[in-house]
């Protein structure tokens, strides 16, 4: 028999949150998701009715940047998404307990919620050696996250190495690292894609506030990305856009355009070909982000970012050509042998000419 | 001297003006989209001042569009007039590949430009090499151009429009991601300049050198011949 688990609503009075501040947190709720103030009283009603969601948190090939990321959350406060929202029952690195007790955690929930809670994913499985590049309570990782996937209702795919791989699955990829959507054995559960390295800590609490205020999971993209997030280029956004259409780039990090701030897309900057949300709602609180600092995006939120050439190239790196080379190089290479080619065979022609007309005579 | 033989200028009308004036729009349109997109992936220098005083690279980025716009109207305009018009117009769209004869025609160009075959045989329409080419190069061509392009432009009209639900939402996870589709859409920018560069040398060389017109067919549409032998194929 499942215990009966207290809503959000019973756990922000029990620590002493009044009715009003409540309230003011479901305006805020509603607004960081995009939807109308009309929508505040049901972020209140759904918060004092629902019971809050179980969620299991596992890592797995990750450096914990998403973690770092995610209770950085300015709004709502991760502590809130924490403790109000979810009942975050398992996360290796911020719950007290360890070893055999933690581990004792994913199976209690397993067995009280059955089907019921959600599974977040940060970092990824690799597949060579049997997964036995990450072991995590003894076991291959990926055994662990099937397993548990066969149970959750539905999976979030926290950052860049859940959802394509990142940087350890980079070429050559030695120990096969693998994104949860292309696990062998996860379950035909719904994966939710939060791309980013880190994702925006906004953007991660969104999510989950989004799907236990609702019950039901945000609306995706072809790829598996929630569309409120991730349905716009940095560049559609960003706001050295202007200089872009002007045709003001920065040429260099210490020329004048860097001063002025105008566009990095010489640069390298990967704003056009970047869906992610960085552009708006920014970073640390609405701080900053990149290009306000002045370096142009990576395109981290972006499947295999880390095998497309520099970060300061504006155009892609190609392999297969023995050395890296863009398209410009191998396009002008064999447009250069074809004319090349078309001038030899010209000459050759004319030569003929000449000498079968030579015979003629 | 050579000595001009007396013969009869036979002349056939091939293509019709509709094709004709779908290939110069082509020449202007292509030639426009292969110095604007290079431009997008190399930008001139950049300009000093104020974003509001200029529009340089906005204007680069339209032209590319409006071109691409010219180019689709034109190929759907094409494919209709493959339909509707002379059995020339078809004939870079649909090579008979499933004849042997055919290949036998290929083969023979292929000795004619390796300059093994003593004369060019004699064509009313392409000749077997250039209907492959053509179908290859630039037919596939410029489909592949046309959807990998269309796919970039609805990054820009954004979820929910007709671009980004018809191409970008299908093209892009197909290739990876977007900088993958815009490195694709590059090479293919190449692929066309390679066309492009043996399209005119041939031309060229087959108006002096085979036994039949062919820069000025695609001016006013009629074939003339060099010699009144019969031909070898339509």
């Amino acid at each position: 028999m499942a215990q009966r688990i207290e809503t959000f609503y019973e756990v922000m009075r029990r620590q002493g949150i009044t009715r009003r501040s409540f309230l003011k947190y479901c305006s805020l709720a509603a607004g960081a998701l995009g939807l109308s103030p009309a929508f505040a009283p049901k972020i209140a009603e759904a918060m004092e009715n629902k019971p809050r969601i179980p969620v299991l948190w596992l890592h797995g090939l990750e450096c914990t940047c998403c973690s770092e990321s995610f209770i950085r959350s300015a709004h709502p406060l991760a502590k809130d998404v924490i403790l109000s929202m979810i009942s975050l029952d398992f996360d290796n690195v911020i719950m007290a307990s360890a070893g055999e007790q933690a581990l004792a955690i994913i199976e209690e929930t397993i067995e009280k919620y059955d089907g019921n809670f959600l599974l977040a994913v940060e970092g990824n499985a690799p597949l060579g050696e049997e997964g036995m590049y990450c072991i995590s309570g003894g076991k291959p990782f990926v055994d662990e996250l099937t397993r548990v996937s066969q149970h959750a209702r539905a999976i979030i795919s926290w950052g860049s190495c859940a959802s394509w791989g990142c940087v350890q699955a980079a070429r050559p990829n030695p120990t096969r690292a693998t994104p949860t959507h292309k696990l062998p054995g996860i379950a035909d559960k719904p994966i939710i894609k939060v791309p980013g390295c880190p994702p925006i800590a906004e953007v991660m609490t969104s999510v989950i506030t989004y799907m236990v205020t609702f019950d039901r999971l945000p609306e995706l993209d072809n790829q598996g990305r929630p569309k409120m997030f991730y349905s716009q280029r940095i560049h559609d956004k960003c706001y050295r856009r202007g200089h872009f259409d002007a045709g003001q780039f920065v040429e260099s990090f210490d020329d004048e355009g860097a001063r002025k701030g105008y566009c990095l897309y010489k640069v390298g900057c990967k704003g056009p070909t970047t869906y992610n949300a960085c552009s708006t709602i920014k970073w640390n609180g609405g701080l900053s982000f990149p290009i306000e600092a002045g370096h142009p995006c990576i395109g981290c939120s972006e499947d295999g970012f880390w095998d497309k050439g520099g970060f300061y190239d504006r155009l892609t790196g190609i392999k297969g050509f023995g050395i890296d080379a863009n398209a410009d190089q191998i396009g002008a290479t064999a447009a250069g042998i074809v004319a090349g080619a078309a001038a030899i065979h010209a000459g050759v022609s004319v030569v003929k000419r000449i000498a079968s007309k030579g015979d003629d005579a | 001297m050579t000595e001009i033989r007396v013969h009869k200028e036979e002349a056939v009308y091939v293509y019709e003006a509709p094709v004709r004036i779908w290939h110069w729009v082509q020449v202007f349109a292509i030639f426009a989209l292969g110095v604007t997109g290079y431009l997008i992936g190399s930008p001139p220098p950049s300009l000093g001042g104020e974003a509001s005083d200029w529009f340089l690279f906005g204007w680069i980025r339209y032209i590319h569009f409006v071109s691409a716009w010219i180019v689709i109207v034109g190929f759907v305009f094409r494919l209709y007039w493959a339909f509707v018009g002379n059995p020339h117009a078809r004939e870079i769209f649909l090579p008979p590949v499933w004849r042997a004869s055919f290949w036998g025609g290929v083969w023979h160009e292929i000795l004619w430009y390796a300059m093994v075959a003593k004369e060019p045989r004699k064509y009313t329409g392409h000749n077997p090499l250039a209907v492959i080419t053509m179908h290859v190069m630039y037919v596939w061509g410029i489909v592949f151009m046309i959807v990998t392009g269309l796919a970039l432009y609805g990054e820009g009209t954004g979820m929910g429009s007709w671009q980004y639900e018809w191409f970008s939402s299908w093209v892009i996870p197909l290739f990876g991601q977007s900088q993958d589709v815009h490195t694709w859409h590059h090479l293919g920018m190449w692929v066309i300049v390679c066309f492009v560069i043996v399209h005119i040398y041939v031309a060229v060389r087959e108006d002096i050198m085979s036994r039949q017109s062919i820069i000025s067919s695609m001016i006013s549409g009629w074939r003339l011949f060099k010699d009144d032998r019969p031909v070898d194929r339509d």
